[in-house]
């Protein structure tokens, strides 16, 4: 198994607040590593620093054994990290299929001048991203909203219309941070086992998600932070019975109470 | 409702369409028309690439430029300049004006990268009035404020384009061919950049479009264009100085692109129809028409904020959300 991700002593100040501190991990390749925590605890900065959206006060991030510390996250998303955003980012004013284009972005390369003489290189990356884009909607079940403009759909379509967006671009790993926040059971669990069946085909993946059954069931690793500090990291079952855990769940009612 | 029936008519009669305005266009300069008609149909042409190019800028990458006059200028002058002192052909300093341009929309452009909205309008704004600046002061290249005189008009072999009539075929050419390739180039890989930039910065970065070349190609291209217009219309007025290049005159772009509708292709070539037809009628009341322009531009942000023909399904239009949007060439490739 070899380290896709890995993060060592990543710290991030905002101010006098360091909200991600001295966290050391390690996403290895077929993992669903899951990241918890309460509210504030500093999740999302974590993704913001792997991606490249925030820089890091001290730390470094590797992908694949190249060292991807404060690279800009459009370098980071060419080397195969992709990520979705807690407060989804779609192109709301364009159709689904065209979100999924923008995907293919980065895997094509006409420029200028090939797109104005319609080169060989222009009609083979639009036959690409046409193909790859439908690809990649019929895999998520987005077919049907193929040209729905992307703001008019649910919030739970939205979400899976980003990480299709995400998926068409090929990561190495996907950053899904609260993939399942708006969704309803139904949904939730439709998510679940897209998951799964993404992972199955060698998806690695690295997921937020407050909703613990969620996390429970389909990650095979778990980390905890704690106002920005790793408080444990494990299978989901030790995660779950680890005493510090369960005091920092205290205030929201422990973690059983979070599963019903 | 009724941009849907336009939409639908346009979609079915296409191709006739264009043939007839084709026609229309082709045969309208031997109907007749005075001189002083025929010029307003060159500015109307000039205007419809002058507008497309900003908007290819403000509507399409979202970056809103003040200072394409700046551009224009730079086109005007290295024509004038080029051809009058060494006698360089016209068809050879066009595409060489409209690199010139590009050239110094990317000595604008860089240092607007990291900035959005107002500081980057300032930056070209500035950048506009400094090109003007140096035109009007470096007295041994521009002539100051004397201007340039007797700029040699184009010639095909031992045809010479000498009237308005003739340079309306010009100005037609450069706006057909400026759509052209300004489509080609919005329905491909680098116009979806563009467009997804001007969506969601942050989104488009974190899918890796790489949003610091695609604006500085988006900049240049616009000024491209700009610098061909200016190099056609040096020879057409054959004297140039810098007072025409003020900061008026970008706004006077810049309306026919808000008025037209930005993020649209058709929206310019509207907008430069109706600021200049308009400036045609109201000709009689003299200055008091830009008070009218001025209460049409605060009208169209009241009603129609994405300008007369300009999509309701962008972030322009100021997040007014269509039902559902169909695009004809979308679902052609959807049937699985
Ligand atoms: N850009 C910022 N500027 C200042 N403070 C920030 C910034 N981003 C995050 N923070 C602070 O860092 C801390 C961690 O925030 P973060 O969004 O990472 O938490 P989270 O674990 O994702 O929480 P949630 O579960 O609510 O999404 C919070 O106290 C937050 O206020
Ligand atoms: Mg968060």
């Amino acid at each position: 198994m070899s380290d896709i991700l890995r993060a060592e002593g990543v710290c991030r100040d905002f101010g006098g607040l360091r909200a991600v501190s001295d966290v050391t991990m390690t996403v290895h390749s077929g993992d669903i590593f899951g990241i918890i925590g309460p509210n504030g605890a500093g999740k999302t900065t974590f993704f913001n620093l792997c991606s490249g959206i925030y820089k890091l006060t001290e730390g470094r991030v590797f992908l694949c054994d190249k060292e991807i510390t404060n690279l800009r996250p459009e370098v980071i998303s060419r080397l195969g990290l992709s990520r979705t955003f807690q407060s989804t980012q779609l192109f709301q004013f364009m159709s689904v299929l065209e979100n999924v284009k923008i995907g293919c972005h980065a895997a094509t390369k006409s420029r200028l001048v090939d797109v104005i003489l319609h080169t060989k290189t222009y009609r083979e990356d639009e036959e690409y991203t046409t193909q790859k884009a439908l690809e990649t909607l019929q895999r998520v079940g987005l077919s049907q909203y193929a040209d729905t403009m992307a703001g008019n759909l649910p919030y739970g379509i939205q979400r899976r219309v980003e990480i299709a967006r995400s998926l068409a671009t090929d990561p190495k790993i996907l950053l899904l941070d609260e993939p399942a926040a708006g969704m309803n059971r139904l949904e939730t669990d439709a998510l679940q086992d897209f998951l799964k069946q993404l992972n199955a085909d060698g998806q690695t993946i690295l997921l937020i998600e407050h909703d613990m059954k969620f996390v429970m069931n389909s990650c095979n690793q778990i980390m905890v932070l704690n106002f920005g500090r790793k408080i444990c990291e494990g299978s989901p079952q030790k995660v779950s019975s680890d005493s510090e855990v369960q005091t920092a769940y205290f205030g929201k009612g422990g973690i059983n109470h979070a599963q019903n | 409702m009724t941009m849907q029936k336009v939409k639908q008519m346009w979609a079915r009669y296409r191709v006739f369409l264009l043939i007839a305005a084709a026609v229309i266009l082709i045969v309208l300069p031997l109907l007749g028309f005075k001189n002083s008609t025929i010029r307003i149909f060159c500015r109307i042409l000039m205007y419809t690439t002058l507008a497309g190019s900003l908007n290819i800028t403000n509507g399409y990458s979202g970056q809103m430029s003040l200072g394409h006059a700046g551009f224009f200028c730079v086109g005007a002058y290295t024509m004038a300049i080029l051809a009058t002192r060494f006698g360089i052909s016209f068809w050879l300093l066009m595409p060489l004006a409209g690199i010139a341009a590009a050239l110094i929309g990317l000595v604008v452009a860089v240092p607007t990268l990291r900035m959005k909205g107002l500081y980057l309008s300032i930056i070209t704004l500035g950048a506009s009035e400094v090109i003007r600046i140096i035109a009007l002061n470096w007295q041994s290249l521009t002539g100051g404020s004397f201007g340039i005189k007797d700029i040699p008009r184009p010639a095909i072999l031992s045809f010479e384009v000498d009237s308005p009539s003739k340079f309306y075929y010009v100005f037609l050419a450069v706006a057909v061919l400026f759509l052209f390739v300004s489509r080609r180039v919005l329905n491909s890989r680098v116009g979806r950049g563009w467009i997804s930039i001007r969506e969601n910065e942050l989104a488009a970065k974190s899918l890796g479009i790489q949003t610091s070349s695609a604006k500085l190609t988006n900049f240049m291209y616009g000024a491209f264009w700009a610098g061909i217009c200016g190099a056609v219309y040096a020879p057409y007025v054959q004297y140039i100085d810098s007072a025409v290049f003020s900061l008026d005159e970008g706004f006077n772009i810049l309306s026919m692109v808000i008025i037209g509708g930005q993020g649209t292709l058709v929206g310019p070539v509207v907008g430069a129809v109706v600021v200049n037809g308009l400036t045609e009628v109201l000709r009689p009341i003299g200055e008091w028409r830009f008070v009218m322009y001025g209460a049409l531009i605060i009208v169209m942000m009241w009603l129609r904020p994405q300008g007369l023909m300009g999509a309701s399904d962008n972030v322009l239009a100021g997040g007014k959300i269509k039902a559902v949007k169909k695009t004809r060439r979308l679902s052609a490739g959807v049937q699985k």
